[in-house]
């Protein structure tokens, strides 16, 4: 991977640096821009691999979904490229099919969307907004990054290794990975292999994050005088440390019952292909549903919490009024984040567990929703009444709501036992996870994206391509996923190869496949626009001084782009994140730190 | 550019950077040996029965009395630096480093005995968690060595230069070793005598 | 916290005494389970010496006894989180359908007959 084009500005970071840091010394170019120990360096390095890897692992669902729309019809274009043990003539094998399912899934959420939310965002802009000079542990965060690296390259490797592996190409047993069928099935060790260096980068991660929030604050800035992004930060940190290292055990065990032919999740008494297993069993598979899930519902709100921060940041700044309830806010974050630990059993109505436990978990799951909804609420009443800009930023955050909205309710009757044993395993579920991932989560890094590139580049993205990109994405995005509701609400499952040709309740339901199939290709053609505006706009967007937005928070005191060391003076803190129009001020922004009768 | 409370601590928090940091640590591995922990509570209530006097529970007794006494090395270590005994500091930290190095010596042969008889992990249940729960907890007395290979070596130039900061990195060496100790303060009776 | 010279040395003293205990409690729980109690009995009594062990090694030697805030704060947490983990996946896969929690439990006391 090149990095030498995605250091924006780079020499006037330098320039920048030589005016305020008298022991600055020249580093070289390698630890200038590849082994950098600088958290913006490192939040631009993060933020742009998490980006490769969400645009590669849509192209794979792109793939998917021509097999779903046209099932056994060569694939057109790249078909002949992906060679004979995937594709043959063209035409796309199941075992292929299984491949692109599962690495999707684990691309998108370990490669894509926490390195780019949390990595990114919180590296690049979590320190400036705190009147950081960096991260607390420089180095450790340069090591999270090159770890998670080395995880996505394990990951990336394992769709060419070669039959060493149980069989050919990468893991095919989803991003859930459950046993038995994972133990046994092809290019799972390596899976582990890559989880076990990716969960290891988001611990050294979060640990960084966390001692930074705590100890480097700036002067005046109190807890409560947070930015909302960065209490997001603070919530999702703890999130990753304690819920990741049971993962961390759970693929531990995992490769054990791989490698070591140890039976931890593996029955008594398996057949598989006519042939009794030779283990010595006993070994439990519901224990890694546990094991997992204990990270990943925590993991659901690793993904949408720094979405929900980016948003909160945007629309303050938009609608030029300070939030609505940022007490509420941060409570409700906090909540959110504890109550995160105790509802993962409810991915498990269809196990066989008992009525006393579906109780627990049904409760605990309508309980968080609660939060859930009140920093939804918060967010649309910070709406009224205000005059909005319609940036590009802005349009991202205010799609994220409905979409979030739409995620988040649709997600109720799944966390009822008695609808949940209908929709289980349906195209339901894929509609609801992916409204709260894809147009809620990803809408908001791209509201991020826009909003902090000035600060990254010291230079603007075009508006024109930005609405373009946004107002064709929130239509393709929508006919992506609304239809699928409707086929996971006619019991339609997911999973199949050809989306489950053979049943006769799918015949009505199979059309739409077309539809999203199309949705989903011009999807990915409306990315081009962003693309090239983020290329483009790096050398030539048009320039901008410090604070191009007028926002309030600390970030915006620093020059664009920072330099090393980040502010000019030692940034004060006078008052609360968000003090817009206020009465009787001669501009409709009081930023954060400029001193009374400034 | 000097990020501020690496050695100093923070007024409001009371804490330096590293401190915090290496409890943080701390806390996410109290979640990795609890998973596994709870792999053992479920597997175990759920086998139709549990071997019982599988292990060497002699040897295991002075492994456990091998790491507690490296316990009180290692914060005897950290005492005479605070005290300016700098000969002693490194003899505690020897011994601390030897220790560990005896207690993988002594593990070695209770593994390869186990080996001996073709009893590896993939043998039973127990044996599986046997191996596993001792092999992370092996793996994090190497990492511990190697550490305490630094800080004698290389890593005891910062002494000169900069002698808080060196004396705080004894200590986060210390409560490293010390929760290293005390997940098998836990493992001893869970495996050896249950 | 320990800075002045004097209380080093008083705690050293501690060290050594907290080490010889620790000495003599695995000495205990060794002698005890050559009793051969009863498999309940003895899970209990191994535990209870064990976290008598582990609160000393932590209060003590990691000088939990007097620490600040935010790592009480962080560590309680852990605790609670470590307790369901513990917990919960126990309690769910011993609830099957049909089986109240308790019933599950008891059906497992008394190993089945091979």
């Amino acid at each position: 991977m090149d990095k030498t084009g995605i250091h924006p500005g780079g020499e006037h970071a330098h320039i920048a640096a030589h005016g305020h840091d008298e022991h600055h010394e020249e580093l070289g170019w390698w630890r200038s821009y590849v082994f950098s120990f600088d958290h913006k360096v490192i939040g631009i390095q993060y933020a742009v691999t998490g980006l490769l890897f969400l645009l590669f692992g849509f192209t794979l669902m792109m793939i998917m979904r021509w097999q779903l729309a046209y099932p056994g019809k060569p694939i057109p274009l790249i078909g002949q490229w992906l060679g004979q043990d995937r594709a043959p003539m063209g035409i796309m094998l199941p075992e292929f099919y299984n491949q692109l399912g599962a690495m999707h899934g684990t691309i998108m959420v370990f490669m894509g969307v926490v390195p780019l939310a949390v990595g990114g965002f919180g590296n690049f802009v979590m320190p400036l907004q705190i009147g950081a000079p960096d991260m607390a542990f420089p180095k450790l965060n340069m090591m999270s990054y090159w770890v998670y690296f080395l995880g996505g390259v394990t990951m990336l490797a394992s769709f060419f290794q070669n039959g060493w592996d149980k069989g050919m190409g990468a893991a095919q047993s989803g991003w859930t990975s459950y046993p038995p069928l994972a133990v046994i099935a092809p290019g799972q060790t390596m899976w582990l292999v890559g989880m076990i260096f990716l969960i290891t980068s988001s611990l050294l991660g979060s640990v960084n994050f966390i001692v930074t929030i705590v100890q480097l604050r700036a002067k005046g800035l109190s807890y409560m005088r947070l930015p909302f992004f960065v209490w997001a930060q603070l919530v999702t940190s703890f999130l990753l440390l304690l819920a990741f290292p049971p993962l961390e055990a759970a693929g531990v065990l995992q490769l054990m019952d791989r490698l070591a032919g140890t039976s931890f999740f593996m029955p008594s008494g398996l057949v598989v292909s006519g042939k009794p297993l030779l283990i010595s069993g006993e070994g439990n598979p519901l224990l890694w549903q546990h094991l997992f899930w204990f990270l990943a519902h925590p993991e659901v709100y690793v993904l949408i919490l720094p979405a929900m921060g980016i948003v909160s940041e945007v629309i303050a700044n938009n609608t030029r009024k300070p939030l609505w309830g940022y007490k509420a806010l941060v409570y409700s974050l906090v909540f959110l984040g504890f109550m995160s630990f105790v509802v993962w059993a409810h991915h498990m109505f269809m196990t066989g567990m008992g009525t006393t436990m579906s109780a627990f978990f049904q409760t605990t799951t309508m309980i968080i929703s609660i939060p859930s909804v009140v920093i939804l609420t918060a967010l649309l009443l910070s709406l009224w009444g205000a005059s909005i800009r319609f940036t590009t930023p802005m349009l991202f955050a205010l799609a994220f709501l409905p979409m979030f909205g739409i995620g988040g309710l649709t997600g109720l009757p799944l966390g009822l036992a008695p609808s949940d044993i209908h929709l289980h395993d349906t195209y339901y579920v894929i509609g609801h996870f992916h409204y709260v991932v894809a147009p809620g989560t990803i809408f908001a890094l791209f509201a991020g994206i826009y909003y902090w590139f000035p600060k990254a580049t010291g230079r603007k993205m075009n508006e024109t391509l930005g609405a373009i990109h946004f107002w064709g994405s929130f239509v393709c995005i929508n006919l992506v996923f609304m239809p699928m509701f409707i086929q996971g609400l006619g019991g339609m499952n997911r999973r199949m190869y050809d989306g489950g040709l053979q049943y006769a309740h799918n015949a009505g339901l199979l059309k739409y496949n077309t539809i999203i199939g199309f949705a989903a290709w011009g999807l990915g053609l409306f990315q081009l626009p962003f693309i090239y505006n983020f290329f483009s706009s790096i050398k030539w967007g048009a320039i901008v001084d410090r604070n191009p937005w007028e926002a309030t928070t600390l970030e915006w005191s620093a020059p664009s782009p920072p330099g090393h060391g980040n502010f000019l003076a030692e940034p004060i803190v006078y008052r609360g994140p968000y003090e817009y129009s206020v009465p009787g001020s001669p501009r409709d922004f009081t930023p954060q730190f400029e001193p009374e009768g400034a | 550019m000097n990020i501020p409370y690496t050695v100093e601590e923070r007024p409001d928090s009371g804490l330096a950077n590293g401190k915090l940091g290496i409890w943080l640590f701390l806390a996410s591995e109290v979640m990795l040996f609890g998973a596994l922990f709870s792999t053992y509570i479920i597997l175990r209530t759920g086998a139709p029965e549990w071997p019982h006097g599988e292990l060497n529970i002699w040897l295991g007794m002075i492994n456990t009395f091998i790491l507690i006494a490296s316990s009180v090395t290692m914060v005897m270590a950290w005492a005479e630096l605070k005290l300016h005994n700098w000969a002693r500091h490194r003899l505690f930290l020897i011994l601390t480093f030897v220790l560990a190095g005896v207690f993988l010596v002594n593990k070695y042969f209770e593994y390869s005995s186990h080996f001996a008889k073709g009893e590896g992990p993939w043998h039973s249940t127990f044996l599986a968690i046997y191996f596993t729960l001792t092999g992370l907890h092996g793996l994090h007395i190497v990492g511990g060595m190697v550490v305490m290979a630094y800080l004698l070596g290389p890593g005891a130039i910062l002494f000169k230069r900069n002698p808080e900061q060196f004396v705080n990195r004894i200590e986060y060496t210390g409560l490293y070793w010390h929760f290293v100790d005390l997940v098998w303060i836990f493992l001893f009776p869970v495996l050896y005598l249950l | 916290m320990h800075s002045d010279p004097e209380a080093i040395r008083k705690s050293v003293r501690q060290y050594f005494m907290i080490g010889a205990a620790l000495f003599v409690c695995t000495g205990i729980t060794v002698a005890v389970n050559q009793v051969h109690l009863a498999v309940p009995l003895a899970i209990t009594v191994a535990l209870i010496i064990a976290s008598i062990k582990g609160s000393m090694v932590a209060s003590v030697f990691m000088h939990l006894s007097h620490e600040k805030r935010w790592i009480y704060g962080a560590l309680i947490l852990t605790v609670l989180f470590f307790i369901v983990l513990m917990s919960v996946p126990m309690f769910t896969v011993g609830d099957s359908i049909g089986t109240p929690i308790g019933a599950a439990n008891a059906s497992h006391s008394q190993p089945p007959e091979r």
